[in-house]
């Protein structure tokens, strides 16, 4: 018996969900990152889920080209964090308040 | 597909998911986002995706995750786990978390039939699938294809230049 499409869009709106629960919660940035990595793969999913369903592979090629900006994004990233960990000496968001009005 | 594996790999990455957003320790936070993606990789083999599921291993579980544990080591972990003040932010995030996993789900589940629920065509199983993703690649999404190679150069640059100097 088939997975019904809707059970792939489930899935992927709690997953997308405990992506922003952890952005919103925790103070971490590495975890903060690792949060957003899951959004973009909660996202992946219902591409290749809904493209499978429409017997389409453009859902696929997308998901190559949101891969491809995920590691840009995490490779700047991080080095971000590498950069602000040498002049702060900390990785918590909260700390990192200069441009705050 | 069956409905039961489904159902075993979807429980994998929700328990995978949580344990990475509430880890104290950094080390397991990361080695549970690796698990996460590679129970999405076999969601995609199962969905008829080899080509997706292969780079889903090579790029996530691969080099982003060598990424996340190079910076864990060289900063270290000690300095990386602190107390996380979040004052009343716990059960606003919670709310809105909730709230917006409602919209989510109804919005979601309301515009899956939409995206039809036909038959398997021959093509879409295994090699040929990878075929079709490589022929859409180069000739449809070419131009695409061509600014991704630019884009990763750019944030090959950008990290090298960043992590290079005193910046901030």
């Amino acid at each position: 018996m088939p997975v019904p499409v809707q059970y792939y869009a489930i899935l992927s709106a709690l997953l997308f969900s405990m992506g922003v629960v952890g952005v919103l919660l925790r103070r971490n940035i590495i975890i903060v990152f690792m949060s957003i990595e899951l959004m973009l793969n909660a996202a992946n999913l219902l591409f290749v889920a809904f493209a499978r369903y429409q017997n389409v592979v453009d859902g696929q090629v997308f998901v190559f080209f949101v891969m491809t900006v995920a590691a840009s994004e995490v490779a700047i990233g991080l080095a971000l964090v590498m950069a602000l960990f040498r002049s702060r000496q900390t990785t918590d968001v909260d700390d990192i308040s200069t441009l705050k009005g | 597909m069956s409905v039961l594996l489904f159902g075993i790999l979807a429980v994998l990455a929700l328990i995978t998911a949580a344990l990475m957003v509430t880890a104290r320790n950094l080390v397991h936070g990361v080695l549970m986002m690796v698990a996460n993606f590679a129970v999405i990789a076999v969601m995609y083999i199962t969905l008829n995706a080899p080509f997706v599921a292969v780079v889903q291993v090579a790029v996530y579980a691969g080099a982003i995750m060598v990424l996340f544990l190079f910076i864990v080591m060289l900063i270290g972990e000690q300095q990386l786990t602190f107390d996380e003040q979040l004052g009343g932010q716990r059960l606003y995030a919670a709310v809105l978390g909730l709230l917006l996993a409602g919209i989510l789900l109804i919005t979601l589940v309301s515009a899956a039939p939409y995206a039809g629920q036909s038959q398997l065509t021959e093509e879409f199983i295994g090699r040929q699938n990878v075929q079709l993703v490589g022929a859409q690649l180069y000739t449809e999404y070419l131009l695409p294809f061509e600014a991704a190679s630019v884009l990763l150069l750019i944030a090959m640059i950008g990290a090298v230049v960043l992590a290079k100097r005193r910046l901030l």
